[in-house]
C-alpha cells in the first residue's frame, strides 16, 4: 500500500493513551504499509514529538523493521543451534539455491524473499522455517519443491 | 453419541500438519455421518509424535500419531491394532516419567476454554492468595524455593519482596515471554496450551507486590503464540479474572526481532518504546524498572509456576528438586534427538539420562558428540560430562549453565570450530551495542577464527581468543556479552581436535 497519511494519522490515534506505545504503532505501519518508508519517520516524529534521528534510532535497531516493502511472500528459514544441528543450513543453501537469491534477498520477480530468523521454538521438529507468518518443521529435501511451488504462485 | 478427539493448535504440531489432519477428520466424519467434536488442545510436547490425536473412549483418551490427513479414515473407527496407536498417553513412558506442575494442563485442555481451564485446578492459587493476603502469599513463595527460570536463577521470592517493599504511584509486573534461545520452547507451548496459567500467575504477582498492572513481552518469530495469548486476556476480561474488578490487567506487547530484549532491562526499555538497549545496573528493575517504576520482571515459566505453589502449598513444592534447586524444569530436547519434546521434572536428572535415556540418542541414529545446554549462551558438553546434575550449581561447577533449559544434541558430524564462531557470530548480529566487550569483542572474534580457518597463527590466534573471552567475560554489560564465551570456551576445552586438526590440514594442504 502507498504511503497514505490519513492512514498513519489513523493507527497512531488507535494507540492514544497507551504506554510506550511507539512499537505497536511501528507494527501497525508496517503491516498496513508493508514496511516503514521514509515519510513514515517525519510523520511519526511529528506526530510523538520526538527528534526523527530518535525515531530511526528505534526502527534501525529492529531486526523486524523493512525500509522498504518485501517480495509477495516472505519465507524466514532458522539459521540457530538446534536446526544447523539437523543441517538446516545444508538445508537452507539447497533453497537459496533453487531460487537463485542470497539471504536477505527478494527475487526478481518479487515473488518471495528469503530471510534468516533465529529461532521459531520448533527446536523438536528441526528444520523449521515460517512461511507468511505459517509455521513449517521437519523439513527435507523434499519440503524445499513444495515451498518453491507455494511461493511461486 | 458424538466422538470427541483433540487435535493440538500448538504451533509445532501445526507445523507438521496437524490443521490438516484436523480438516480431513471433519471431511471424513460428514462423509460418513459420523458425529464428531473435534478440540484443539496446546501439545502434550511429544513433538515426534506430533500430530498426535486423542480420542475419548470409556476408558480415557486414547493417542495415536504421528497422524498423516490420509490416516482420517482409519482413526474414526481405530483401535488398539491401528498401527499408530500409542494408547493412553499418560502410559507413554516420556509423559509417564515426568513430573508435570507447571505443565500439568498443556495438552490436555482447550487453551481458551475457562470452564476447561477450572476444571482442571485453575484459579485455586489465586483464590488461596487472596484469602493469605500480599505478605503471606510472598512468604509461600520464598518458601517454595522458586528460582528464575529464564536462566539467571535468582530467588523469585526475594526479587518480590523487593518490589513489595517499595512504595510507589504505580508498579508493574513484567512477564518476560522473549524466548529467544535456540532449543527452548517452554514459554511458547504455555502461551499457546494453557494462558491463563499465566495470567493467574500474574495476578498473584500483583496481589503480593501491590502491582495492578501487567505486560507479556512475546517475541514476535511466535505469531500463534500472540494470537493464543490475546484471545486469552480477552476471554479473561470478560469473565473478571481481569479488569478493575480483579484489580489487575494486563498488556500484550510483540517484540520486534531483537535477541537481547530476552535481558530484562533491554525488554523494558523496549517496552518504553525505545532501543532494546540494555540499561547499567543499578538500580535495579525492582526499584526504577518500567517507566521508572517499581516492577517485578519475570520469566514465563516462573511465573505460570506460582499457581501451583499456591494451590499446592510451599512445601509441596519444594520438597521436589536437589540442594538449592528445588522444584521442576521444563527441560526441553532438542535438535538432533530421537524423542525431541518437553520434558518437565525435579531437578537432579543427568544430562546423559536425559539424552540417551529420555531423548533416545540421535535422530540421525549417529553418535552423540556434543550437547549444548541453555541456549546460545550456554556451554557445549562432551560426553564425558553426561554424568552432570540438572541443576543451578552443578552446571555452573562445570562453567555451564542450565539457562531456559534448552538441550540441543548434535551427532558425530558437528563441526566445533563452526559453533564456536557462530556463537560470536550471533553475539556481533544481536548485540546491543551499547557496550564494548560484547559490540567490537564479538565481531573480533569472528574474524579471528576465520584467520584460524585459514591456518594464520593458530597458535597466537586461539591464544587471542581466549584473551577475548576473558575480556567479553568480565567486562561485559549484560549476558550476552557476558556468557558468549561459555560456549566458544567450553568447545575449545572439551573438544580441542576441531581446531588443531583445522590447523593442520592447513599446514600439510
Amino acid at each position: 500500500m502507498q504511503w497514505d497519511e490519513a492512514e498513519a494519522r489513523e493507527i497512531v490515534r488507535r494507540h492514544e493513551g497507551r504506554e510506550g506505545r511507539l512499537l505497536p504503532i511501528l507494527h501497525g505501519i508496517q503491516s498496513s504499509f508493508g514496511c516503514i518508508p521514509d515519510p513514515a519517520i517525519a510523520f511519526l516524529a511529528q506526530a510523538m514529538n520526538v527528534t526523527r534521528a530518535e525515531l530511526h534510532g528505534v526502527v534501525s535497531f529492529y531486526h523486524d523493521f523493512r525500509d522498504r516493502p518485501a517480495g509477495r511472500h516472505v519465507l524466514k528459514i532458522c539459521r540457530a543451534e538446534a536446526c544447523q544441528s539437523m543441517d538446516g543450513e545444508g538445508l537452507a543453501r539447497r533453497l537459496l539455491d533453487r531460487l537463485g537469491l542470497e539471504w536477505g534477498g527478494t527475487t526478481q520477480d518479487g515473488r518471495v524473499t528469503v530471510e534468516p530468523i533465529y529461532c521459531l521454538g520448533l527446536c523438536a521438529s528441526a528444520p523449521a522455517a515460517m512461511l507468511d507468518g505459517e509455521p513449517m518443521a521437519r523439513l527435507d529435501d523434499g519440503s524445499i519443491g513444495e515451498i518453491v511451488r507455494e511461493v511461486s504462485r | 453419541m458424538t466422538m470427541r478427539f483433540f487435535v493440538p493448535r500448538d504451533a509445532a504440531a501445526r507445523a507438521v500438519g496437524a490443521d490438516k489432519v484436523a480438516a480431513a477428520l471433519e471431511d471424513e466424519a460428514s462423509r460418513r455421518g459420523i458425529e464428531i467434536q473435534i478440540v484443539r488442545t496446546g501439545s502434550r510436547g511429544l513433538f515426534w509424535l506430533e500430530p498426535m490425536v486423542e480420542v475419548e473412549t470409556p476408558d480415557g483418551r486414547i493417542a495415536f500419531g504421528p497422524v498423516k490427513p490420509g490416516d482420517a479414515s482409519g482413526l474414526l473407527t481405530a483401535g488398539a491394532s491401528h498401527p499408530l496407536y500409542l494408547g493412553r498417553p499418560e502410559d507413554i513412558p516420556f509423559l509417564k516419567r515426568q513430573t508435570r506442575l507447571t505443565f500439568a494442563r498443556c495438552g490436555i485442555v482447550d487453551p481458551l476454554s475457562l470452564a476447561d481451564w477450572r476444571a482442571y485446578g485453575g484459579g485455586r492459587g489465586l483464590e488461596r492468595a487472596r484469602s493469605l493476603g500480599p505478605a503471606a502469599t510472598l512468604e509461600e513463595v520464598t518458601k517454595s524455593g522458586l528460582r528464575g527460570r529464564g536462566g539467571a536463577g535468582f530467588p523469585t521470592g526475594i526479587k518480590w519482596k523487593t518490589v513489595a517493599d517499595t512504595t510507589a504511584d504505580r508498579k508493574y509486573v513484567v512477564c518476560n515471554a522473549d524466548e529467544g534461545d535456540s532449543g527452548t520452547f517452554a514459554d511458547r507451548m504455555l502461551l499457546e496450551g494453557d494462558p491463563f496459567a499465566l495470567i493467574e500467575g500474574m495476578a498473584i504477582a500483583g496481589l503480593a507486590v501491590g502491582a495492578t498492572r501487567g505486560f507479556v513481552y512475546i517475541r514476535s518469530e511466535y505469531p500463534d503464540a500472540v494470537r493464543t495469548f490475546e484471545r486469552a486476556v480477552l476471554l479473561a476480561e470478560a469473565d473478571g479474572l481481569l479488569g478493575v474488578a480483579a484489580g489487575f490487567d494486563i498488556e500484550v506487547r510483540v517484540g520486534a526481532g531483537a535477541y537481547v530484549c530476552g535481558e530484562e532491562t533491554a525488554l523494558l526499555e523496549s517496552i518504553e518504546g525505545k532501543r532494546g538497549q540494555v540499561r547499567a545496573k543499578p538500580p535495579l528493575p525492582a526499584h526504577k524498572g518500567l517507566f521508572g517504576r517499581p516492577t517485578v520482571i519475570n520469566n514465563l515459566v516462573s511465573l505460570a509456576t506460582v499457581p501451583w505453589i499456591l494451590a499446592e502449598g510451599a512445601e509441596a513444592y519444594s520438597a521436589f528438586g536437589m540442594g538449592r534447586s528445588r522444584g521442576t524444569m521444563p527441560i526441553q530436547l532438542a535438535g538432533n534427538v530421537r524423542h525431541g519434546g518437553l520434558f518437565e521434572t525435579a531437578f537432579g536428572v543427568t544430562l546423559g539420562e536425559l539424552v540417551d535415556g529420555i531423548g533416545g540418542g540421535t535422530r540421525s541414529g549417529r553418535p552423540v558428540r556434543a550437547v549444548q545446554v541453555g541456549g546460545p549462551l550456554g556451554a557445549y558438553f562432551p560426553r564425558a560430562l553426561f554424568d552432570t546434575a540438572f541443576d543451578y550449581e552443578a552446571f555452573a561447577a562445570r562453567d555451564g549453565l542450565i539457562g531456559h533449559g534448552g538441550v540441543v544434541v548434535f551427532d558425530e558430524t558437528v563441526d566445533m570450530m563452526r559453533q564456536a564462531r557462530f556463537a560470536l557470530e550471533f553475539c556481533a548480529i544481536e548485540s546491543c551495542g551499547k557496550c564494548t566487550p560484547c559490540r567490537i569483542g564479538s565481531t573480533r572474534g569472528v574474524e579471528t577464527f576465520d584467520k584460524i580457518q585459514r591456518g594464520e597463527r593458530v597458535a597466537a590466534n586461539l591464544e587471542l581468543i581466549e584473551d577475548l573471552c576473558q575480556t567479553m567475560k568480565f567486562g561485559s554489560l549484560c549476558a550476552l556479552g557476558g556468557f558468549t564465551p561459555y560456549p566458544v570456551m567450553s568447545a575449545l576445552r572439551h573438544f580441542p581436535e576441531d581446531f588443531v586438526r583445522r590447523a593442520t590440514a592447513v599446514a600439510a594442504g
